[in-house]
């Protein structure tokens, strides 16, 4: 017995996973990178525990979330390259 | 808002979910705090596609059924001090007011720089687990597993579970110091059967043991995995991680003692798993890394002892050697050998936040020189990949947990608004500028 699928907004792109599936889950879906480095270099998640903070993305206009820590939920927009 | 419990468990793993179970079960009211939404930690993270298993879950039903336990899930103990921590939940700030403290923060993978470790499709090896737990896409995919430990034969089994083709298993340890880890293993039946089983479901995947990832290879994300030997493996994932490492942040800000754990540090407890500090208890990986039994019994035993039942707590003393012993066996037999970490070459990126590379490093005399200079550790991490990267690679002067520079209050990045919202905190820096996050700074001004 599993939930229904959760569906979110990645830049745009309509994404399904899941219920119980992180952020991180659903951007790896959509989306080629998580962020750039200050230099440039496209990053993703490294830990994947809330450590490295390489998955940070913006949930619902709020910046710097680790996106391997917040549970993916209906209707969330996510930005990446922040 | 301020809450009053007698025994704060910080990490809802297997020895937090243990401690608050032995102290609810004097009567203690207790709080639990964990930065995960689920409990379990990292060995019991829950499988979003297969939820029906999660031990965590039962322990934490059971415990929340008692009503003496408050759980604080996607919560995160940002400064702490004798008596009171300062935790961040959903944007608001809770002062929480405790008689005993028990730390089981458990620890994170050890991840060590190499030439393309920034490219995406590279993670740690447990990293991998956790993500694809989470619903990372990982079907159909090809992924190398390597590094050091057993974690690797569990990374691997969870992603071909999960429909990976794992292509290999590198451990760079030699293959007879690999027999004489598995002679002991009869000692400890239990891991016997585990690593067993686990070799089992893994029986079509190669293992091979001396081989180490040298580099990553792709432009934008990683295509090709190059080992020692010069060979060279298509991959789709990476995942390479050299076993565990305490976090020590919080055990460091109360101002616990510390004592050597290989090239890391880890909490000094005594006998009944007392810190330095008075009322605060370590139990689990903090107190060295012994795995989830070692984690179980020491956390009721710190439980136990800090609800003040001292003799149920000293009954567990020989079930904790025992956990120990095998503890021991892993530093021996997975040591790393010294040309593994002559993968980070002075191009590698060491600290991933500020873009600064291991050659840069090399012109300081310790991490606080690095910090200051190249801004090291300075970014939203906080230090915690490369710290631990540096205190390996470049010895204890550049390990933070044995620095001045350490980790500072806020113990993780905290949202300006959520301290506002709250009021006056603890050691917290006033919210004042326009900045939306605040990270750790360098301590006072170099001697």
């Amino acid at each position: 017995m599993s939930a229904a699928p959760v569906r979110l907004d990645i830049d745009g792109v309509a994404v399904e996973v899941p219920a119980g599936a992180s952020v991180a889950a659903a951007v790896a879906l959509a989306a080629p990178h998580f962020r750039r480095s200050r230099s440039g270099q496209p990053r993703a998640p490294l830990c994947g525990m809330g450590v490295c903070f390489e998955c940070r993305v913006r949930i619902d206009g709020v910046e710097h979330q680790r996106s391997c820590l917040v549970p993916a939920r209906e209707g969330m927009r996510v930005a990446c390259d922040d | 808002m301020t809450e009053r419990c007698d025994v704060l468990v910080v990490g809802a793993g297997p020895a937090g979910l243990a401690a608050a179970q032995a102290a609810a079960s004097h009567g203690a009211r207790v709080a639990l705090v964990d930065m995960q939404a689920n409990a379990g930690g990292q060995v019991w993270r829950r499988d979003a596609r297969r939820p029906a298993s999660d031990p965590a879950r039962e322990r934490l039903d059971a415990l929340l059924a008692g009503a003496r336990v408050r759980w604080l899930g996607q919560a995160q103990v940002v400064a702490a001090e004798p008596g009171q921590v300062l935790v961040e939940q959903a944007g608001t700030a809770i002062e929480l007011s405790y008689g005993a403290l028990v730390l089981a923060t458990g620890a994170r993978e050890l991840l060590l720089p190499f030439p393309g470790w920034t490219l995406p499709g590279v993670t740690g090896a447990g990293g991998l687990q956790a993500l694809v737990k989470q619903g990372w896409p990982i079907a159909g995919r090809r992924v190398l597993v390597a590094g050091s430990g057993p974690l690797l034969l569990a990374a691997a089994a969870t992603a071909q579970r999960h429909g990976a083709r794992v292509v290999a298993i590198c451990e760079q340890a030699p293959a007879a110091r690999l027999h004489a880890f598995a002679r002991h293993l009869w000692r400890w039946p239990g891991k016997l059967a585990q690593a067993a089983a686990l070799r089992a479901r893994l029986a079509g995947t190669p293992y091979r043991t001396g081989r180490w990832v040298v580099a990553a290879h792709g432009e934008g994300r990683v295509v090709e995995a190059e080992l020692n030997d010069g060979e060279r493996i298509a991959v789709d994932q990476l995942a390479v991680g050299y076993g565990l490492v305490p976090n020590l942040e919080l055990a460091q800000q109360l101002g616990c003692e510390l004592q050597a754990h290989g090239a890391h540090a880890c909490v000094r407890v005594d006998a009944l798993l007392r810190t330095s500090v008075a009322s605060v208890y370590a139990a689990g990986e903090v107190c060295g890394i012994g795995g989830r039994d070692c984690a179980l019994v020491e956390g009721a035993m710190a439980g136990h002892a800090a609800a003040g039942a001292v003799e149920a707590a000293r009954a567990l003393q020989p079930r904790r050697a025992r956990a120990r012993a095998f503890a021991a066996l892993l530093p021996e037999h997975f040591r790393l050998d010294p040309r593994v970490l002559a993968a980070a070459t002075p191009d590698a990126l060491v600290c991933r936040c500020e873009d600064v590379r291991l050659g840069e490093i090399d012109a300081h005399a310790d991490w606080r020189a690095a910090k200051l200079a190249t801004r090291c550790g300075m970014g939203s991490c906080q230090g915690r990949v490369c710290g631990a990267a540096l205190a390996q690679l470049r010895g204890p002067a550049f390990a933070p947990s044995l620095s001045a520079a350490g980790p500072r209050p806020p113990v993780f990045p905290v949202r300006l608004a959520a301290l506002a919202a709250h009021g006056a905190a603890p050691h917290a820096p006033p919210p004042a500028a326009s900045e939306p996050i605040t990270h750790s700074v360098p301590q006072g001004t170099v001697p």
